[in-house]
């Protein structure tokens, strides 16, 4: 721990095993206790199908409708923009796929490096404004909580980190690497206990309000 | 001892050319990263020093830095350094053995006290640690490193042994080995890290520190930043195919006989920073990358407990059972405590719910506003 090397070191082993465990584990019990809430006996005749609308919504869903677009094309546009940006990085770098690959024993192709590294820094650009949307915004601001300023830093600090690591903007690279690696294990304990849990729960949502409106007969 | 010539009088007496000695002096301008113009000047102040006193000295080590240092490419170069400077004590070099060897090393320490460059390979077990685990003539390294810093003008460590540890000092380091920079705090310690170092980047700082009079500028881990200042992987001749990504998977496949990136075989460049991509090794033959093998980091701390050799930089180490039994003991309760207080909240919520009707609403809503 006490010279660079040995941070690396430190967030390579021991530290990474911590975060992924807590998070794993943590997930799992959050799923756990979503599923055991259950669904309240319906007694009504079905109307429809419940499997084909919950799917169909999971990702219809995907895409505003045009109400919320009309309303808050800033959150909408700069929301997708990041959110790509931010699943570009993580999944199509290529060092990215070899920690995959390790750990989970998958890997894919991947993107040259310069365009990951273009989308890394419009990501970077895209997760500031929101920020300053959030901040800026009388609305936003007021109904922001502390988990959701919390939720932002550990989103961005990873993407910064990579691109201050990968442009070697901190020496020694060691030093710079092993803070990206870190920052992503405090987002992966953050993970399971906050609204980050919606990289999961919102297809499960979706799935769930498509499927009770398909049961009513309602198109989804 | 023949400290008090001149270098331009010693090599007059060996015979070498002018034409040869500036030759000399162009080569280091250039390792050295500095303008061809600097050659001249280089040479102007050369010719001026006096032959200073350098004490090697040789501590858990393999002597693979002395047998880099012998074959610097341009044996020019390496006869020149054996010449500009007076080595006074190296014990695989130098013909005296035994107590004539100590005595050399004590009279030249005394003869040029505060002005001798004391030369570091090899780490050395720390105070604390038996000094039973590496001697010379029954003195034990630590206490001749110290005798020797004392009246040393810098010194330098040669090897990622004596800048960093090395291997003496991986896990589980069991003679306590630590590198000079551990125990050297008053002087200036350059390191120049590598197992072995580049032959020319050891004779190039020390031609650097004898035409400067000072150290070359340093990197965070002191290691002069002409040789260590960018990385293997930013020189890389095959970085094209990192960025193309286009990888050998393994040492025989259609990647690997194209000459693609190494990254995924387990390729240490990205981490490392050295001048082997640049200065190459045996004459400028070669390196490492480009016969086919990944870079194993070698002068960067610790490189021999950074992970396996064979496996990607951004692989995780192997994960520990215990470590992550217990991990995951924690996220669950973390996770179980979390589903517990929203479980309590709901009952809560039930149990402090109060039905109202929607006339019962608009009634205690009339009047206002």
């Amino acid at each position: 721990m006490s010279d660079p090397m040995g941070f690396l070191l430190w967030v390579k082993g021991p530290a990474f095993d911590w975060a992924l465990a807590i998070f794993a584990l943590g997930m799992f019990a959050r799923l756990v206790e979503i599923f055991m809430l259950g669904r309240q006996v319906n007694y009504a005749e079905p109307k429809g199908s419940e499997w084909g609308p919950g799917f169909k919504t999971v990702f219809t869903r995907t895409f505003a409708d045009p109400g919320t677009f009309a309303r808050s094309p800033f959150d909408v546009v700069l929301g997708w923009i990041w959110h790509i940006g931010f699943l570009v990085a993580l999944l199509l770098f290529i060092p990215h796929i070899e920690l995959f690959k390790s750990v989970l024993g998958l890997s894919w192709p991947g993107l040259p490096n310069p365009v990951v590294d273009a989308i890394t820094a419009i990501t970077v650009l895209g997760l500031l404004l929101a920020l300053w949307h959030r901040l800026s915004s009388p609305v936003k601001r007021f109904i922001s909580t502390p988990q959701d300023y919390l939720v932002w830093a550990v989103t961005f600090l990873p993407v910064l980190t990579g691109y201050l690591a990968y442009h070697r903007l901190i020496n020694p690279y060691p030093l710079a690497l092993g803070l990206h690696i870190l920052t992503v294990e405090v987002f992966l304990v953050v993970f399971p206990f906050t609204k980050l849990t919606h990289v999961f729960t919102a297809f499960i949502a979706r799935w769930y309000n498509g499927a009770i409106f398909g049961r009513k007969g309602i198109e989804s | 001892m023949a400290e008090r010539k001149t270098l331009n009088e010693s090599l007059r007496e060996r015979g070498v050319s002018r034409r040869g000695f500036l030759k000399f002096c162009t080569v280091t301008a250039s390792l050295m990263a500095l303008p061809p113009s600097m050659a001249p000047a280089i040479a102007a102040a050369l010719e001026r020093a006096r032959r200073p006193s350098v004490i090697w000295l040789s501590f858990q080590e393999c002597t693979g830095c002395t047998e880099s240092l012998t074959r610097s490419f341009s044996p020019t170069v390496e006869d020149l350094i054996l010449d500009v400077i007076s080595l006074d004590y190296h014990h695989t070099l130098q013909a005296a053995a035994g107590h004539q060897a100590e005595a050399a090393r004590e009279q030249a320490m005394k003869d040029n006290h505060g002005e001798y460059i004391l030369i570091v390979d090899g780490s050395l077990p720390g105070p604390d640690m038996n000094p039973g685990y590496s001697t010379i003539a029954g003195i034990s390294n630590y206490q001749m490193l110290m005798e020797g810093v004392a009246g040393a003008k810098a010194v330098v460590a040669v090897g990622t042994c004596a800048a960093f540890g090395g291997l003496p000092a991986a896990g589980p380091n069991p003679t306590g080995a630590v590198a000079v920079m551990d125990l050297v705090k008053d002087k200036p310690v350059i390191n120049v890290s590598g197992c072995p170092p580049i032959p020319e980047v050891i004779t190039g700082v020390l031609a650097h520190y004898l035409v400067f009079g000072t150290p070359p500028e340093l990197d965070e881990y002191n290691r002069p930043k002409v040789f260590f200042g960018q990385s293997i992987h930013d020189r890389c001749y095959r970085r094209p195919f990192y960025d193309k990504g286009l990888f050998a998977e393994t040492f025989d496949d259609e990647g690997a006989r194209k000459g693609w990136c190494l990254y995924r075989l387990g390729c240490k460049g990205p981490s490392t920073y050295n001048a082997c991509a640049t200065m190459r090794w045996n004459s400028g033959t070669s390196w490492p990358v480009e016969s086919g093998h990944p870079c194993l980091g070698c002068s960067e701390p610790r490189f021999w407990d950074a992970g396996g050799f064979y496996e990607p930089l951004s692989t995780p180490l192997i994960a520990e059972g215990p470590t992550v039994a217990v991990a995951g003991f924690a996220g669950a309760v973390a996770g179980g405590a979390l589903a517990a207080m929203a479980k309590k909240a709901t009952a809560a919520a039930v149990a402090q719910r109060q039905p109202v009707k929607v006339e019962e609403l608009e009634q205690s809503l009339e009047g206002q506003p």
